[in-house]
């Protein structure tokens, strides 16, 4: 962990002079230091956790980690001297950052996933929640995953076409005052709270007394994913060499063949890998299902009439209804969700750097 | 033929593919340039059309309000006469967004740096990797978490806050009851914005001149003092506009604060007991039992978020777009 640490440039001058060097190795910390430190704070944090009777590991930590940051930088104070002490501050402060991170996202991660086993199984992914009731310890997310991907799949079919095309205008054409706002509004709409665009088509929805569908959910969903396909494709086109438009151009290729038979096919892997991304994002969302789905215990494979379901919807419901099966139900979905969310996320990784243009450097 | 007279020769073909390329060709430009101008258009008036559907709807349901819209502490627009007011949502939708910046930040910043200086080479790909992925988990996993998990974690914790902080009046928990409170709600927004915060602010860490942080090693500096003089002073504006990002994920988030809070109409500086309400999380509380009406009012307090994140969101961008203009000497 520290070897970083140490190699660093003040050890350096050690081999270039004798006389200097003894000057500045006799104060330093042996590399083991950090560990010693920390091993002592966590001693101490524990045995304060028991001596106080705290029920929470999590003061137990903090106590350690800031017995940790107080301990090294006294004794490196004592020992070496204020700058090395205010340095090796610093990388223990960066350091407990780093664990306080990882703590909970861990224990997210955990927590889903040994209590999604509990649950998961063919049973769980094969059956609806047609009558099943709260503390029954039955019925499974069939009917919420058909929601999901239907809506998933329409909100992909209306929202990729038109990001890329976007993108490319952006790329290839675009110049001018009306590039320019495009740029700012998509980057302003990456921003727009999930339950904002829920509201829009709401707002819709009420003026033209539509009922609630699939199909409105997938519209909301559209909006939310756009700005997110225009920016990756825009971020891949930008990546394409110019030599190549020049080639096809100089061989009187006109410009738009030249996008499609050139331009795309270069950056294809990325504008995959950023449609998955932004599939992997709207799959979790369930404020805009919430509005405008509204949610059902039946299977029902018509997107476009009456309510749906989806993962996300379905988790929310599950935890709502609050009996122990209840829960139960919502980690299985959770993990569920969260395979295909990562699924998605690590082969659209791969694909890209499988896929990655030639950028020529 | 063609190698007697080459002068004669070479103004005939071009004639012929000029006519074939130009006609497909300008016909195919112009269609796929209508085309992508179209897309880019159409995403433009989706963002004009939020913006004027959802302040035509507000605009019925405050015109019908008998409350104040901005200082009201009630939500009834069910009621006769119906009575509605944001107050306590923009403080709590505030609050709870400040305590979440206060912490991920910070923290934020340290595991960029992490990542960036201080890792083993061989630890900070992966690692990165991980706070991506972790950008992906969707809000209603972290709400369960947050709710089921977290809120019994943070009962020990809270009564220490309690006890030895009380006297800051912000930490004194003058109700009993589980932690569903807006710091709660801070912490979880918190641990939720963190992957977002980090990866941006690591993409401008490694984006600082190599010389720079040379020239400071030559002089002696450890590796505090280089971060302090080199990678700190060029990331500022970058990890601004990040938090800034952030911080319009934390205003808008509506699953995570819907599990974990317990709502109530009051405002109250006691961070620690449970109650208020942020814009989402009443949105998403009161639209099961709203009748049309009562949906035109959550519309209305959801154009007050829509602008809330239009500003902040607008904002970073801005700080982002100024900084690319003088950070172009080194791309």
């Amino acid at each position: 962990m520290s070897q970083a640490a140490n190699t660093g440039i003040q050890e350096r001058p050690a081999p270039m002079s004798p006389a200097r060097t003894t000057s500045l190795s006799t104060k330093a910390l042996p590399r083991w230091a950090p560990f010693a430190f920390a091993a002592v704070a966590i001693a101490l944090g524990v045995g304060t956790g028991i001596a106080a009777g705290w029920q929470s590991r999590t003061q137990w930590g903090l106590v350690s980690a800031l017995l940790f940051v107080v301990i090294s930088y006294v004794t490196t104070s004592v020992v070496e001297n204020r700058r090395q002490a205010k340095d090796r501050l610093a990388t223990s402060i960066v350091w407990v950052c780093f664990l306080l991170a990882v703590v909970p996202l861990a224990s997210l991660l955990w927590t889903t996933i040994s209590r999604g086993m509990e649950r998961l199984d063919g049973y769980f992914l094969t059956h609806s929640m047609a009558g099943v009731l709260g503390s029954e310890a039955t019925g499974g997310v069939y009917h919420a995953l058909i929601g999901t991907l239907e809506q998933v799949g329409i909100a992909t079919l209306i929202a990729a076409p038109i990001g890329m095309l976007t993108a490319v205008y952006l790329v290839e054409y675009g110049k001018g005052a009306l590039a320019k706002a495009v740029t700012f509004f998509v980057d302003v709409m990456t921003g727009i709270p999930s339950i904002v665009a829920g509201l829009f088509i709401l707002s819709i929805m009420l003026m033209t007394k539509t009922q609630p569908s699939g199909l409105m959910g997938a519209l909301a969903l559209t909006i939310l994913m756009m700005p997110v396909v225009v920016r990756s494709t825009e971020e891949m086109l930008k990546l394409v060499p110019n030599e190549l438009r020049e080639a096809s151009l100089a061989l009187g290729v006109p410009k738009w063949r030249t996008i499609l038979k050139v331009v795309l096919p270069t950056a294809i892997g990325g504008i995959t890998t950023g449609v998955m991304l932004a599939i992997a994002r709207i799959a979790g969302e369930t404020a805009p299902i919430m509005l405008l789905v509204f949610g059902s215990q039946l299977i029902n494979t018509n997107p476009f009439q009456g309510a749906q379901s989806s993962l996300p919807f379905y988790i929310w419901e599950q935890y709502k209804v609050g009996t122990d099966q209840s829960y139960d139900r919502a980690w299985a979905a959770a993990l569920v969700l969260i395979a295909f969310v990562m699924i998605l996320n690590l082969v659209a990784r791969g694909i890209a750097r499988w896929k990655a243009p030639k950028t020529g450097r | 033929m063609a190698s007697t007279t080459p002068i004669d020769k070479p103004p005939a073909p071009p004639v012929a593919l000029k006519r074939a390329g130009t006609k497909s060709g300008r016909v195919g430009d112009k269609v796929f340039l209508g085309l992508s101008r179209g897309s880019g258009i159409l995403l433009l008036v989706i963002m004009a059309s939020i913006a004027v559907f959802l302040t035509y709807r507000a605009s019925i349901a405050i015109s019908k309000n008998e409350g104040n819209f901005l200082t009201t502490f009630d939500w009834n627009p069910a009621g006769d006469p119906p009575v509605f007011g944001i107050a306590v949502l923009l403080f709590g939708t505030i609050v709870s967004s400040v305590v979440a910046m206060a912490i991920a930040v910070p923290v934020a910043v340290g595991i960029a740096l992490f990542i960036s200086h201080y890792a083993p080479r061989k630890l900070a790909a992966p690692l990165a990797y991980v706070v991506d992925l972790l950008a992906a988990v969707p809000s209603i996993v972290y709400g369960i978490w947050g709710a089921l998990v977290l809120v019994p974690y943070l009962e020990g914790p809270n009564l220490w806050l309690d006890q030895f902080f009380g006297w800051t009046y912000l930490f004194d928990k003058t109700e009993v009851g589980v932690a569903r409170s807006l710091f709660t709600v801070g912490i979880l927004l918190a641990i939720m914005i963190l992957p977002i915060v980090t990866s941006v602010s690591r993409e401008v860490f490694l984006q600082v001149p190599r010389m720079n942080e040379e020239a400071a090693l030559a002089l002696g500096a450890t590796r505090w003092e280089v971060i302090r003089l080199s990678v700190l002073p060029f990331g500022r504006s970058g990890v601004i506009s990040a938090s800034m990002l952030g911080l319009g994920r934390a205003l808008g988030e509506t699953m995570a604060v819907a599990t974990v809070l317990s709502p109530s109409f009051i405002i109250s500086g006691h961070l620690l007991n449970p109650g208020g309400g942020t814009f989402a999380q009443n949105i998403a509380a009161k639209f099961d039992e709203a009748n049309e009406y009562g949906r035109d009012a959550l519309i209305a307090s959801g154009l007050v978020l829509f602008i809330l994140t239009l500003l902040v969101n607008g904002a970073a961008r801005l700080i982002i777009a100024r900084r690319k203009e003088y950070s172009g000497a080194n791309a």
